[in-house]
């Protein structure tokens, strides 16, 4: 498999606060990665490089072999990288299909066309039956799947889920899973955020744990369930705790 | 242009700096603790400079008397306005933004026309007030009287303002602006706070518009020429920041002034508008607003 | 290419137009029974407001940058299209449109640097670029300073855009301004270009991580807003046959331009319409019968009414036009998920 993501080196730090320092891991084209660590380790802060939002202090995050990293949302968003958010950020004034429609503008210069592709993304993504409801009327987990579906119509390459599991019930999670696979199987590579190990483990190809702004290990779920540092770092209280 | 002239006209722009300072302070200090800003504060300033002239023809005692009085009632209409109408404003479900800026431009409709009501369109001022007409001379200034005394006073109201601020209620009002919802856990009264700090900021105008009006005529459109020059101090200088009023008052009280003297008087306040966009250009949140 | 099904969307909009078909229509026979020159005065400038409106509405609204001062814009329209029937003889029929050409272009220039502002840091920035120009207008002696200019008359013409002996010629000019600027709205709504706005007022790092380009769409939004905007100002300097930096670049007026589309709906596209049906003939109808014996009675009333509207009506008077959107039940919304 081809890499279609490299991240090398980079470190960003806000005041006094590392928040990453000298991360380095690649993902491989059509896998499912997770990325894993205790609040605070730098998860988010490295997607929002990823995805152009900030810049990195140093190193570099190439798509493709092509640098991606500090040249602003817009080149990344071009280079095939999407995302959702920790913390929803529907349009709330838009219905669904809408906001999906705005994620289909990123290539489709026709409204019409916007819209067919629009309304496809939101039949795969089980949203039809909401396509004409305003986004700030959906239940949390339907935002979380309108967030989805936006930037599933950009027909990234990668795509970047922020703790999109997360407060969901065993339910909808599992439903969400489903989803994931689904995309998979589309050819899009996914780097995943998130803390419920029982849902994520199962799921990805390969997990890397943060912590405290850096790279601990690297490797298979089952590898790093064993790994001593990480348990120590993260997954012993997460799993007594559970 | 000699030296004395050059040294009169900025010991008056520093006077009437001050004045401004305190007028920004008020639209600055409601704006840091709930991101509103209020568009009727040019018509607070105009009924306060009402409400001493009205004082003074009836009792003639002066600014002793006219300083508490017209600072209560600008209190009491401030935590009005916000129990009456911005806490409405600010629990609307759409369009919030929007809506706090007309309902507070709005009401300054409103209390224009009140105030042409009640006065009718006349230019007034307290012409006969014990300050009026003195002046202070000062190694070879001039300084009128009452303009002094302005910029005394709203100096002293700046440092009360500060104490303030250090007071436990300051405590909380900074509490209530770093976190909202968190305050609510810790026991303050979030609307109270809010209600308090418009009565505050309404007040601080009620003391500019009392010392104003010692030696500026009033009307019921007077308050929109002070609005605009409070709304780029309060820019200049940064939206919440009680520092940046002060200096953003000084620094435009100058541009004014000397724009005036230098190019011509009745483009001084291009000169100051001028500067204000220059810094926001640099600096897209004022000399002092928190980034 | 998945064939397009019928949807809400589609429909609404060719609901849309076809009510604004009818709207036209019914405002272009609304003047021939009208003789009274109190009440066509006060419908033309309904029109004209409407339009206003609608210009500023597709900055402020469509695109959530609320402009404290498109009286600038409708000012250097006026006097443009003013200046050149003076100076060079260009007929005002075309002079309109370089109008809102100059107009549009002050927007973008006046865009480019206050567009990095945000919040009222942007909104008080544009109050007082229009308020640096006006002062600098009334102190400018080439357009006549503050003492202003006088259209010249030299015959009823459409050319001219000038009438003496009847108002209704402007009735149809204004309504063609209105109904240009709504077509406008309309156009943006269905385009790229509107949802790009929309999503970027809505959440401005949601849009742009979805390649949404926020300055250039800002700007594009200006330049359109501000052009009509000028070219509503060459039709009002036409219709009074007078210009002067009050009457056409003051702050009040750059709220009056706004309030429409606030009274309205804001972002919405029967707003501004709405809005200037309400606002004109209120302000109007209670300046010459109260302002004159109640003094400032008139604007007790207009300013209780606009605090009433904005606290009851936030969205706007056009939201009572909308059928009632059924809130989705939750439990609706999670069988959804598991389809
Ligand atoms: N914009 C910012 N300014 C200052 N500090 C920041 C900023 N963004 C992140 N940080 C700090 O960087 C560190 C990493 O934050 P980040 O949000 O990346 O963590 P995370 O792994 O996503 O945590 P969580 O699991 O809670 O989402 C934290 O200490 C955070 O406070
Ligand atoms: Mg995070």
């Amino acid at each position: 498999m081809p890499t279609l993501l490299e991240v090398e080196r980079v470190s960003r730090s806000f005041g006094g606060v590392a928040a990453n320092v000298d991360v380095s891991f690649t993902v491989q084209a059509g896998e499912i990665v997770g990325l894993i660590g205790p609040n605070g380790a730098g998860k988010t802060t490295l997607f929002n490089m990823i995805a152009g939002e900030i810049a990195p202090q140093s190193g570099v995050i190439r798509l493709d072999g092509a640098v991606v990293c500090g040249r602003g949302p817009l080149a990344a968003a071009r280079a095939g990288i999407a995302r959702t958010f920790q913390v929803v950020r529907s349009f709330d004034t838009m219905t669904v299909l809408e906001n999906v429609m705005v994620g289909a503008f990123a290539h489709a210069h026709r409204t019409r066309t916007a819209m067919a592709e629009a309304a496809a993304v939101i039949g795969a993504t089980g949203l039809a039956a909401h396509a004409d409801t305003p986004a700030a009327s959906l239940t949390p987990p339907g935002k979380r799947r309108l967030e989805v579906a936006r930037a599933l119509a950009m027909r990234p390459r990668l795509l970047l889920l922020d703790e999109m599991l997360t407060g969901l019930t065993p339910a909808e999670a599992q439903e969400g899973v489903a989803m994931i696979r689904a995309l998979r199987a589309q050819g899009i590579t996914i780097l995943m955020v998130e803390h419920v190990m029982e849902v994520l483990l199962p799921l990805i190809d390969r997990a890397v744990v943060l912590d405290l702004g850096r790279v601990l290990t690297v490797g298979t779920p089952a590898a790093v369930v064993r790994d001593p540092g990480v348990i120590r770092a993260y997954l012993g209280e997460r799993y007594a705790a559970a | 242009m000699t030296p004395v002239l050059l040294l009169q006209v900025m010991a008056l722009g520093l006077l009437t700096g001050l004045v401004y300072a305190l007028v920004a302070a008020g639209l600055s200090l409601i704006f840091g603790l709930m991101d509103v800003v209020n568009f009727a504060h040019g018509q607070f300033l105009m009924l306060a400079m009402y409400a001493a002239f009205a004082v003074h023809a009836a009792s003639g005692v002066g600014v002793a008397l006219e300083l508490p009085l017209v600072v209560l009632l600008l209190f009491v209409l401030g935590v009005a306005t916000y129990r009456g109408l911005i806490a409405r404003a600010l629990g609307v479900a759409t369009n919030r933004g929007m809506v706090q800026i007309f309902v507070t431009f709005g009401l300054g409709i409103f209390l224009t026309g009140a105030a042409q009501f009640v006065f009718g369109g006349d230019f007034r001022s307290i012409g006969d007030g014990m300050l009026a007409n003195r002046s202070l001379i000062l190694h070879g200034l001039h300084l009128p009287l009452a303009q002094v005394a302005a910029a005394v006073v709203c100096l002293l109201a700046f440092a009360a303002l500060a104490l303030i601020s250090r007071t436990e209620f300051g405590r909380a009002l900074a509490a209530t602006r770093e976190d909202r919802e968190a305050v609510a856990l810790i026991g303050i009264d979030r609307n109270r706070i809010f209600a308090l700090g418009w009565g505050l900021g309404c007040a601080a105008v009620g003391v500019a518009g009392v010392m104003l009006v010692q030696f500026y005529y009033v009307s019921p459109n007077v308050g929109a020429d002070f609005a605009l020059i409070a709304y780029v101090t309060v820019a200049l200088g940064g939206f919440g920041s009680l520092l940046g009023a002060l200096v953003a008052g000084i620094l435009i009280g100058e541009v004014e002034a000397l724009t005036a003297l230098l190019l011509e008087p009745s483009l001084k306040q291009v000169g100051m508008f001028a500067i204000y966009l220059a810094v926001l250009m640099l600096r897209p949140r004022g000399l002092f607003g928190r980034l | 290419m998945a064939k397009l099904p019928d949807n809400a969307i589609l429909r609404r909009r060719r609901r849309e137009l076809a009510a604004g078909g009818a709207v036209l229509l019914a405002l272009a026979v609304l003047p021939l029974p009208i003789a009274d020159v109190y009440t066509q005065n006060l419908i033309i400038m309904a029109l004209l407001f409407a339009g206003l409106a609608q210009a500023w509405n597709i900055l402020g609204g469509y695109c959530g940058q609320i402009s404290l001062g498109h009286a600038l814009y409708f000012g250097i329209g006026g006097y443009v299209s003013t200046l050149l029937f003076l100076r060079a003889g260009l007929p005002p029929s075309l002079g309109m449109f370089a109008g809102g050409l100059a107009a549009g272009a002050a927007a973008l220039l006046v865009g480019w640097p206050c567009f990095r502002l945000s919040g009222h840091y942007y909104a008080i920035a544009t109050l007082v670029v229009a308020q640096i120009a006006y002062l600098l207008a009334l102190n400018w002696d080439f357009i006549g300073g503050a003492t202003g200019l006088y259209v010249p008359f030299h015959a009823e013409s459409w050319g001219d855009l000038a009438f003496r002996t009847t108002k209704r010629p402007f009735h149809y000019i204004a309504l063609a301004f209105a109904a240009a600027a709504w077509f406008a709205g309309y156009l943006i709504e269905g385009s790229r270009w509107g949802y790009a706005w929309r999503a970027m007022r809505d959440d401005p790092v949601a849009a742009r991580s979805l390649a949404v380009r926020l300055l250039p769409s800002k700007m594009a939004a200006a330049s359109i807003s501000g052009g009509l905007a000028g070219i509503g100002g060459a039709i009002f300097a036409q219709y009074v046959g007078y210009i002067d930096p009050d009457s056409v670049m003051s702050l009040q007026l750059s709220i009056l331009i706004a309030l429409p589309a606030v009274i309205g709906g804001v972002g919405t596209l029967w707003g501004p319409l709405l809005g200037a049906a309400v606002q004109v003939p209120i302000s109007e109808v209670s300046r010459s019968w109260l302002g004159g014996a109640g003094r400032g009675s008139d604007l007790m009333i207009y300013g209780a009414l606009i605090v009433t509207v904005a606290l009851l009506r936030p969205a706007g008077l056009a939201s009572l036009l909308r059928p009632a959107r059924r809130p989705p039940p939750a439990a609706e919304a999670r069988n959804a998920n598991a389809a």
